[in-house]
């Protein structure tokens, strides 16, 4: 069964670190904040200025004047911080956050990754995404392995518009979770019940498959 | 205007000397902590092919986005600008230019603008099409664009409290480009909730020295919020 967006957020949680500080980009990866272990202090960074934050205020607490890089009014954690966005991306950029996790269109075999244009449809902008990507060594991205129609995301050339070039290194899907290295895929795990076979047919990129392919623990 | 004190008082004496073809950097994200009343102004004032430099363009009626339907904005440089429909057809349309700028590219402009720091290079966009017509340089090993710093003949802001003098503390994420907006004006003009006599803000809790602004008005604000979210009472 592919995983569903909860599971995602779910294994992509695994990854986190006691004192991380971490970047979620919109839709599954900000699910990821429910799933942080137990016991673990992981603290958020918003760049439009927020380190450290917290839950959705309750109607009371709602404040205009606090919102998140979405846009959503929210609230903050114990011991936030409040900066600017020079400053923001100052951190995002000279590499401080741990961990960033993000949305795609499309990954390919060197990393490259197109998430934030589809010429002549969705002109939206990148927004931080290009900061995000270039200024993390530890990057997870998330999205669905195939589109609706079943064409695979995972490319040997990015068909779009690039947010970032060979920065991309590790891809969590509903099908699989997958290294980049030396301009190949590399099959570490797949979802439970999902078989080899299945996600080969869907990764149009070249991708490598060990004798034994783990299914993903939770 | 005497010495130091930099409150005017009315929104006409605030915007003055704002004329056609103008360039305008803004404060805001999305719809937090932007300088609509000074915005509402723009509108009144009817001034036309400005170029604006904002993170967002606001919403259909809201925003930067209420200077759209007169096609006030002759170009926008910002990030993001998903929000609002009348700003894709103006866009798609061929009458509004778009220079789509990361977030953080766009921080550092501003900053930079207001720094006397003609550009830098980044890391940010290479091998993109914001990488496109932009100088190539190496440094230890990676690839990094040369990006131009901007300056407006006009930058508008919003603050929470300022005293006279212009010494300006933000609130909460309302803070977000508006230090860096406040720098890079010729003639910064900022918006606040209460102003308050020299000598009552710390020193220490100033966010951003008077040096940098020119005309300050005391405003109310509607602080329209754009994703209402929220969990139940008692969780």
């Amino acid at each position: 069964m592919a995983l569903s967006r909860d599971q995602i957020a779910q294994r992509v949680a695994l990854e986190l670190q006691d004192g991380y500080y971490v970047n979620l980009g919109i839709g599954i990866p900000t699910l990821v904040a429910n799933f942080v272990p137990d016991g673990m202090e992981v603290m958020l960074q918003s760049e439009n200025g927020l380190l450290g934050m917290g839950q959705f205020p309750t109607e009371a607490e709602i404040d205009a004047d606090l919102i998140n890089a979405g846009k959503q009014t929210v609230t903050m954690a114990t011991g936030a911080s409040i900066f600017d966005s020079a400053e923001s991306f100052a951190m995002i950029r000279g590499g401080h956050v741990d961990l960033t996790v993000l949305g795609a269109f499309e990954v390919d075999v060197n990393g490259n990754i197109a998430s934030y244009m589809i010429p002549g449809k969705l002109i939206k902008g990148m927004g931080g995404a290009m900061d995000l990507v270039a200024g993390a060594d530890n990057i997870i991205v998330t999205m669905t392995h195939a589109s609706k129609h079943g064409e695979s995301k995972l490319l040997t050339n990015c068909s779009l518009p690039l947010t970032g070039k060979g920065c991309i290194k590790k891809v969590l899907t509903d099908l699989a979770f997958i290294e980049i290295k030396a301009g190949k895929f590399h099959l570490l795990e797949r979802a439970p019940g999902v078989s080899v076979e299945e996600i080969v047919k869907l990764t149009a990129g070249e991708l490598v498959v060990p004798e034994h392919v783990p299914e993903m623990q939770f | 205007m005497a010495g130091f004190n930099k409150v005017v008082n009315s929104y006409e004496e605030a915007m003055a000397g704002l004329t056609d073809n103008m360039t305008i950097i803004s404060g805001g994200f999305g719809l937090c902590g932007i300088p609509e009343n000074l915005i509402s102004e723009i509108k009144r004032k009817g001034c036309k092919g400005l170029t604006l430099v904002s993170n967002n363009c606001g919403v259909d009626d809201f925003g930067l986005g209420i200077l759209l339907p007169d096609r006030q904005i002759q170009k926008i440089v910002a990030s993001y600008v998903g929000e609002n429909a009348e700003f894709e057809r103006q866009m798609m349309s061929g009458e509004l230019a778009v220079e789509l700028t990361p977030q953080g590219t766009l921080a550092e402009k501003m900053r930079a603008g207001g720094a006397g720091i003609p550009a830098f290079y980044t890391a940010t966009g290479v091998g993109t099409p914001v990488a496109e017509g932009k100088d190539v340089r190496q440094f230890n090993g990676r690839e990094y664009i040369l990006e131009e710093s901007i300056t407006g003949d006009f930058a508008i802001v919003k603050a929470w409290k300022a005293d006279k003098f212009g010494n300006l503390v933000f609130r909460k994420t309302a803070r977000n480009f508006n230090p860096m907006a406040a720098t890079a004006g010729k003639i910064t003009v900022v918006e606040v909730e209460e102003i308050v006599e020299p000598g009552e803000l710390d020193p220490d809790e100033i966010h951003t020295p008077g040096i940098y602004v020119n005309r300050l008005i005391k405003g109310t604000f509607e602080k329209r919020i754009e994703q209402r979210t929220t969990r139940p009472a008692g969780e």
